[in-house]
């Protein structure tokens, strides 16, 4: 009974109160920066980092944070950018999405920042979309997501849906012999349209609609006792199943516990995870967890070059060996360098040239390869899937062979299949119906 | 069918001479090797072999290397040579057990396992395990053969059953030799009708899904199976109204240990605390930090580091409560709006706090063994953490009620409640019996925040999900009324889970709240108000 509802009635009650200790919290985070400010008072170019620091998506955001502070450093070691010195201005949006829009204002008109990196829930996204949209900013976001959108200001490093889900489900249909589905998720806008895509998937795949089960469940639950046994009991009709978990945040580590309490192993009922990371497993014993999956594009156990001097250089900025690293660090990694060049091509940092200049961008990722931008302002990524091993980490059971371009609209979902967003010139649009030939939303001259 | 190949091998290796066994080995090792660092799933089907194989061998070393391969500490180099790497970071020779001290990370690529891999693994060696000297190994081997329900495993299992003398091992055996003959196309209509009725009479979830893959086939065996289907559903349904009043049972008790604390502050105090979830969260990382301590000086303790940390957790969240209540509370006595504000941004300033100190990541608290796992009565699944907290939470509200009946502070706690200026009177120091229980409810949310720990992520938010959820209680149970809260906790806690599988999580949430309202606006004072003067005042 951890009701969220009453906590939303709480936040309505104490917005000031929020609003005010989140000022304090920001003036101390300012002052904490001021010295690099002080010392680059000529000519900077501001970054804005716009990650909760407080509130319930601190588990996750705060990470990002430190890693765009470490990136920017480095960059600054290497010259800066343009013959100028980079300078973060972090911001503190609280976990409240009203005022992540707020912040996003800030950063952009007050703050003049020539880039944004932030947001980590949908929700925070599609608010502060109208605020980059109209002072015309640039967004780079770093977490795999629903897809559906396509923004001209908006650059998506993580993964769209048939850059993480689709592929999981195919592996699990093809490796796991799975025949029957949980599709189990946080009742917000990324598992329902998430979910949505994979059921029209599963579909057409051939799968019985007798054999898909969908279960929502509000953020932060965390009495899983009925919801694992009714996935036992749907899990006993005698065809292999497997359950797709779209569970956001904190929710995760009572479900993992009460899974390996009630004793489902994933050799008996699998799970595989798009929102379960080396961050969200730092705080369970994973020893009953060991098998369950999960799909990402990066994995902290990738075995190569880059990825090992990323960890020791991560580990030796935050000065804590214990760090993890995690597929969103990898997204913001490869995001800045991609920023990074493509101001270097425009030779400016004013947006409309840089977001021209971005298209086309390449730059390597961490998984000994290189990741491109493109048209469609999403990346293209390699697919992951890991098993959970007993230290934490991510055993790689499955890698797409080349790189994965993201469809941006779904192609399984009857109102977008015929959409494409491209940004070039001359098509210029974010949702262009190849059917009609027009152009449906997000036209920008 | 891998299985079947690895015991035509198996016969082989009885029958071929001892030189080409040596072959057989080498073959499965070979197998092994091969696949260091490749994901695919030729290599996989691999490894997969070379386990069954090795399994089959009787190599000595063969348990090694396959809990090895289990544990993810298999490797080989470029030239096909197997190493275990060990607790220290070395490396040994996979097939001596020999040392390897110049073999380096650099020099090996781990050999990958997946879901499929860890099946074979555990099916291997349960076939094995049959023959175990012990009798509960026996019975989990038998359970293991349940599971992978492979027909390859029947000659193994006839063996082991005509030697069996443990009856509950026999019963696990024999229904292990049901699954599989279930499963195997060659085996006649009158011993798979025989087994349809041994999966009948287990009547568990497991039964049910090996016979409903046979119900859908036709021919005498598939009718059975159906019926069995039905009639075992049938039991199953009259389980889960008792496994829902558990989970009931479980969830009101985590409600109701949450609760305890504010019924104090909140009940008998009337301090509309805000910051009470921010105690449970102090209470869980006292846990957490008493854990690390005992782990670095104890490590002999270690076992009952949770009951260690309860006394420390109630002296650590009741000194919180106490500095609270004289620096802060004391100065807002019989103005509700201005506390409840001020206990808010306490809660902010505490969440913020430990963030700063401990970070905003989850902190790991170990579930110590003896609450990890479930019970099994019947067709109930009680998971131990749950069964241990809804014990503690009674016991906790047992030692509460005998504290405020008991002893010289709880009827000082009554009298100053009953009536402050008597109290005050009679020579009872008021503001520090304020103090005390104030303290005194920290504390007990302290404790709740112990058994917290073990269910949910300790997290600086950790106290947020509680708080509201306690004020329910306490309201709905009545203000100022231990037995209230008790009796209130656990009706939500049994309400919402009955509704849950009906209206789903999110609805059925709503569902209570809506019923809550209507109830506390027919009954503004819960459903045991207190009476007598204290209340009209």
């Amino acid at each position: 009974m951890s009701l969220d509802e009453p906590i939303l009635s709480r936040r309505g009650l104490g917005r000031l109160g929020v609003a005010a200790a989140t000022l304090a919290a920001v003036g101390a985070v300012k002052a904490a920066t001021s010295p690099a400010q002080a010392q680059a008072a000529g000519g900077t170019i501001k970054v804005g980092i716009l990650h909760s620091l407080s509130g319930t998506m601190a588990i996750s955001e705060t990470t990002l944070k430190d890693v765009m502070l470490m990136l920017i450093e480095q960059q600054n070691k290497k010259g800066g950018l343009l013959g100028k010195k980079l300078e973060a201005v972090v911001v503190d949006p609280a976990s409240n999405w009203p005022l992540f829009a707020e912040k996003a204002r800030q950063l952009i008109s007050v703050d003049k920042c020539a880039a944004v990196f932030g947001c980590w829930t949908s929700v925070s996204r599609k608010s502060v979309l109208p605020v980059f949209e109209e002072l015309n900013g640039i967004l780079f976001y770093p977490v795999q997501y629903e897809g559906q959108e396509c923004s001209r200001n908006v650059f998506y490093t993580g993964a769209a849906p048939n850059q993480q889900a689709i592929p999981a489900v195919d592996y699990l249909m093809k490796e796991g012999k799975v025949k029957r589905w949980v599709l189990a998720g946080t009742d917000y806008v990324y598992p329902r349209t998430t979910n949505q895509i994979l059921e029209a998937y599963l579909k057409l795949k051939g799968v019985a609609p007798d054999d898909i089960m969908i279960n929502y469940t509000p953020f932060g639950q965390s009495d899983w006792q009925n919801i694992v046994s009714s996935i036992k009991k749907f899990g006993s009709a005698g065809k292999k199943t497997a359950v797709v978990s779209t569970i956001n945040g904190d929710a995760n580590v009572p479900f993992y516990k009460e899974l390996g309490n009630q004793g489902i192993k994933a050799t008996d009922i699998p799970v595989v995870a798009f929102s379960v990371g080396e961050e969200e497993l730092a705080g369970v014993d994973t020893k009953p967890l060991l098998g369950h999956l999960a799909a990402w594009n990066y994995f902290e156990s990738v075995d190569t070059k880059e990825n090992k001097a990323f960890i020791k250089e991560w580990k030796a900025f935050t000065k804590n060996p214990k760090r993890t690293t995690n597929d969103p660090m990898e997204a913001h990694y490869i995001g800045f360098n991609m920023w990074v060049k493509g101001v270097e091509k425009a030779g400016t940092t004013d947006p409309d040239a840089v977001i021209e200049a971005l298209i086309g961008v390449t730059v390597p990722n961490l998984s000994g390869g290189y990741s491109a931008l493109m048209p469609n302002h999403h990346i293209t990524k390699p697919v992951l899937i890991g098993e959970i091993q007993a230290d934490g980490q991510f055993n790689v059971v499955s890698e797409t062979p080349g790189l994965v371009v993201a469809q941006e609209w779904s192609p399984y979902v009857a109102d977008t299949k015929d959409l494409i967003g491209d940004w070039r010139a001359p098509m210029k649009c974010g949702a262009y119906n190849v059917k009609t030939g027009t152009c449906t939303a997000g036209k920008k001259a | 069918m891998h299985r079947l190949i690895a015991w035509l091998l198996l016969l082989a290796i009885v029958i071929l001479p001892p030189n080409a066994r040596a072959d057989g080995l080498d073959d499965a090792y070979e197998k092994l090797a091969a696949s260091a660092g490749a994901i695919s799933t030729a290599s996989f089907d691999s490894v997969r072999q070379g386990v069954e194989e090795l399994a089959l061998s009787g190599d000595p070393r063969a348990a090694d290397v396959i809990g090895a391969l289990h544990d993810g500490m298999l490797y080989a180099n470029d030239d096909h040579v197997l190493f275990i790497q060990q607790p220290d970071g070395h490396y040994a020779d996979a097939r001596t057990g020999k040392p390897a001290p110049d073999v380096t990370d650099d020099d090996v690529k781990s050999v990958r396992v997946n879901n499929a891999i860890r099946g074979a693994i555990d099916g291997a060696l349960g076939s094995l395990q049959l023959f175990a000297p012990d009798a509960p190994a026996r019975l989990q081997a038998a359970s293991a053969v349940f599971v992978s329900h492979d027909p390859a495993a029947l000659p193994a299992l006839d063996k082991a059953l005509a030697k069996e003398t443990d009856p509950a091992v026999k019963q696990r055996m024999e229904q292990a030799k049901a699954a599989a003959l279930l499963s195997d196309p060659d085996a006649g209509q009158a011993a798979k009708l025989a087994a349809v009725e041994t999966l009948k009479a287990r009547g568990d979830q497991d039964s049910r899904s090996l016979l409903s893959a046979l119900a859908g086939q036709t021919g005498p065996v598939a009718d059975a199976a159906g019926a069995a289907v039905v009639s075992i559903d049938h039991i199953l349904q009259m389980w889960s109204v008792a496994q829902s009043i558990f989970y009931g049972l479980s969830l009101g008790s985590v409600l109701l240990l949450a609760a305890a604390g504010l019924a104090i502050t909140f009940g008998v105090m009337g301090v509309i605390n805000m910051a009470h979830g921010e105690m449970v969260m102090i209470g869980a990382y006292v846990t957490f930090v008493v854990q690390q301590l005992m782990h670095t000086y104890l490590p002999s303790l270690y076992g009952i580091s949770l009951p260690v940390a309860v006394p420390v957790a109630f002296l650590v969240s009741g000194g919180v409560g106490v500095v609270v209540e004289r620096s802060l509370i004391r100065w807002l006595y019989g103005r509700p709006l201005e506390t409840l504000l001020a206990t808010w941004g306490l809660s902010l300033v505490l969440q913020q706090i430990v963030r700063s100190l401990f970070g905003a990541n989850n902190q790991d608290v170990d579930t110590p063994g003896w609450m990890s796992g479930a019970y099994r009565l019947g067709g109930l699944t009680l998971t131990w953490n749950r069964l241990y907290i809804i014990l503690f939470a009674f016991l906790v509200i047992a030692a509460l009620m005998a504290a405020l009946r008991y002893t010289p502070l709880g009827l000082r706690m009554r009298a100053v409640t009953q009536n402050r200026r008597m109290a005050a009177a009679m020579g009872i120091r008021t503001p520090w019996i304020d103090a005390m229980t104030f303290g005194l409810g920290s504390g007990v949310a302290g404790i709740a925040g112990v058994a917290l720990s073990q269910i949910d992520n300790v997290s600086p938010n950790l106290g947020q999900g509680y708080i509201i959820d306690s004020f329910m209680v306490v309201v709905f149970g009545g203000v100022g009324n231990l037995w209230g809260t008790t009796l209130g906790a656990l009706t939500l806690g049994i309400v919402n889970k009955f509704l849950e599988p009906v209206a789903g999580a999110v609805l059925g949430k709503i569902v209570v709240l809506v019923l809550l309202i209507l109830f506390v606006q027919r009954n503004p004072r819960g459903m045991f108000p207190l009476k007598g003067r204290a209340v009209e005042a």
